[in-house]
């Protein structure tokens, strides 16, 4: 099984099927491993979808657009390695990416 | 008599995110959710947009799967309407005429579109845009080879559904009774941008236009009559004038009501144990300088949801976040921050015709609210301008070139 291994904000490791289509967001949110997750549905207005990407993926990922860039600043705990859930939707290259979820606000 | 620790009526984005936030916040108690809906929770901003668009299929609009509920033992009891609180019992009841009893009771009906008051409003083929069900009879419609739409209001969801229906090859007459588009939420340059936009995508919008009646053969609409006698011919209409808060009920409970279910800053209503949340629910903004407004948003349910779950979790703080605000029509995104009512000077930053701008709103100089479209940048800098009510000089906010913050 293809997997996405997900951390959440207390530390929990989570191993989550990844099935291609929708975005990482949705693989998150439906899992109901984290509080306070895409309050906006991936519409790249709330922020609240924010992950860290392990750095071997990040050239994986479709590159970030400006909107996404600039939502990032919403929150406080912005890193290199940050990325909104929402703006990355799921393919089989994407098995074995491990995300964080970074802390709310 | 079925009791449960928190009875949650409405199973929209406030419903929903109440029993999340409950479950988040540790709260171990038993909870029923009570819905109108025959559907587990979805979310209803796509309804107008990517799932009539057919973009997003409805699975994918679930706030939560269908086991999230099992998981976490909120029960749904979908299909039924509430008819009647007794506040004393602490009861709920229900057309049914089953009761069920609550220990706090957390008040998420939303409300119902408004209906045209005129002859031929419930003529087939004349839809409002608020759940699944009525998209879906649009989308049947349009499978059916519907293909001449007229939308009777030039809120965001017509505009919205104007859009998507141009966009899949409809002929679209829009119509405004006011003279201009989204009169209610924001400023002329907004409204005049997006008038421009929608002629220019082939709508034929018309603002000033008055419905005489809807005119059908016996059942079905055939076209819409304008007061001054032109008849537009159609295969469907489709109606956003705005909602009814869903209220009466707590009305007749004996809860203050005026514009919405009077509540304070923790959410809760005159009545003892129940408390709203939502489009229903009306409150003395700070965002709106003290004046009791009722929000019509996502991020209000979801924000005034969280508060009452940290209440009822012996963690109440007051109900203060910042109100945003999104629409998709087009290739353009708008953002809003803050509430644009009772400002006295408006700054445009950029070139409305560039399609990427911002309208900043101020009141006694102080910047009280922002629309961005296709500007994110600003409505990120924005919401920092709103939440500090800063002022600045308007030469300096009309710079694109100057950042805002």
């Amino acid at each position: 099984m293809a997997v996405v291994i997900v951390t959440t904000r207390v530390g929990e490791e989570h191993h989550l099927e990844l099935r291609p289509g929708p975005s990482l967001m949705e693989l998150i949110r439906d899992a109901a491993i984290t509080e306070s997750f895409a309050i906006c549905g991936g519409n790249c207005s709330c922020a609240t979808c924010h992950v860290y990407i392990e750095p071997a993926f990040s050239e994986m990922l479709p590159e970030m657009s400006e909107e996404e860039y600039e939502l990032l600043d919403f929150s406080n705990h912005r890193e290199e390695t940050s990325r909104l859930a929402c703006q990355i939707p799921l393919t089989v290259e994407l098995a074995g990416l491990s995300v964080r979820i970074a802390d709310a606000s | 008599m079925t009791s449960y620790d928190v009875v949650i009526v409405g199973t929209g984005h406030g419903g929903a995110q109440a029993a999340i936030a409950l479950r988040e916040q540790g709260f171990e108690g038993s909870i029923a959710m009570v819905g109108r809906d025959r559907l587990p929770p979805y979310e209803r901003p796509p309804l107008s947009k990517e799932y009539l668009a057919g973009e997003k299929p409805f699975e994918r609009l679930l706030i939560r799967p269908e086991r999230y509920w099992v998981d976490k033992q909120v029960k749904l009891l979908l299909n039924l309407e509430v008819v009647a609180i007794e506040a004393d019992a602490r009861v709920v009841i229900l057309q049914s005429g089953q009761q069920i009893r609550y220990s706090n009771l957390i008040w998420s009906a939303g409300g119902r579109s408004r209906k045209l008051s005129c002859a031929g409003a419930d003529l087939a083929g004349v839809y409002a845009v608020r759940d699944k069900f009525d998209v879906d009879r649009i989308l049947a419609d349009l499978n059916a080879g519907a293909s001449r739409v007229v939308v009777i209001g030039g809120g965001y969801i017509g505009l919205e559904a104007a859009a998507v229906l141009t966009k899949l090859g409809c002929k679209v007459i829009l119509l405004e009774a006011l003279d201009r588009v989204l009169a209610r939420v924001a400023g002329e340059t907004l409204s005049r941008f997006f008038e421009d936009e929608h002629r220019k995508h082939g709508v034929d919008l018309r603002t000033n236009a008055s419905v005489e009646r809807l005119e059908g053969d016996g059942s079905r609409i055939v076209g819409v009559r304008l007061k001054g006698g032109e008849l537009l011919p159609c295969d469907m209409a489709i109606v956003g004038i705005g909602i009814s808060p869903s209220v009466e009920v707590l009305a007749d409970a004996g809860s203050a009501v005026s514009n919405g279910v009077e509540v304070d800053r923790y959410c809760r209503t005159s009545l003892p144990h129940v408390y709203a949340i939502g489009d229903c629910a009306a409150y003395a903004n700070s965002f709106a300088n003290g004046a009791i407004v009722r929000l019509e948003s996502v991020q209000n349910a979801a924000g005034m949801a969280t508060t009452v779950a940290k209440v009822l979790c012996g963690k109440g703080e007051p109900y203060t976040a910042t109100p945003w605000f999104w629409s998709s029509q087009y290739d353009l995104k708008l953002q809003t921050v803050g509430l644009s009512i009772g400002h006295d000077a408006a700054v445009i930053r950029g070139v409305p015709a560039s399609r990427c701008f911002s309208v900043i709103y101020l009141k006694n100089g102080r910047i009280i609210a922002l629309d961005s479209v296709n500007a994110s940048k600003d409505y990120v800098q924005g919401r920092k301008l709103v939440e500090t009510r800063a002022e600045i000089p308007a030469e300096i906010l009309a710079d694109k070139e100057l950042p805002l913050w």
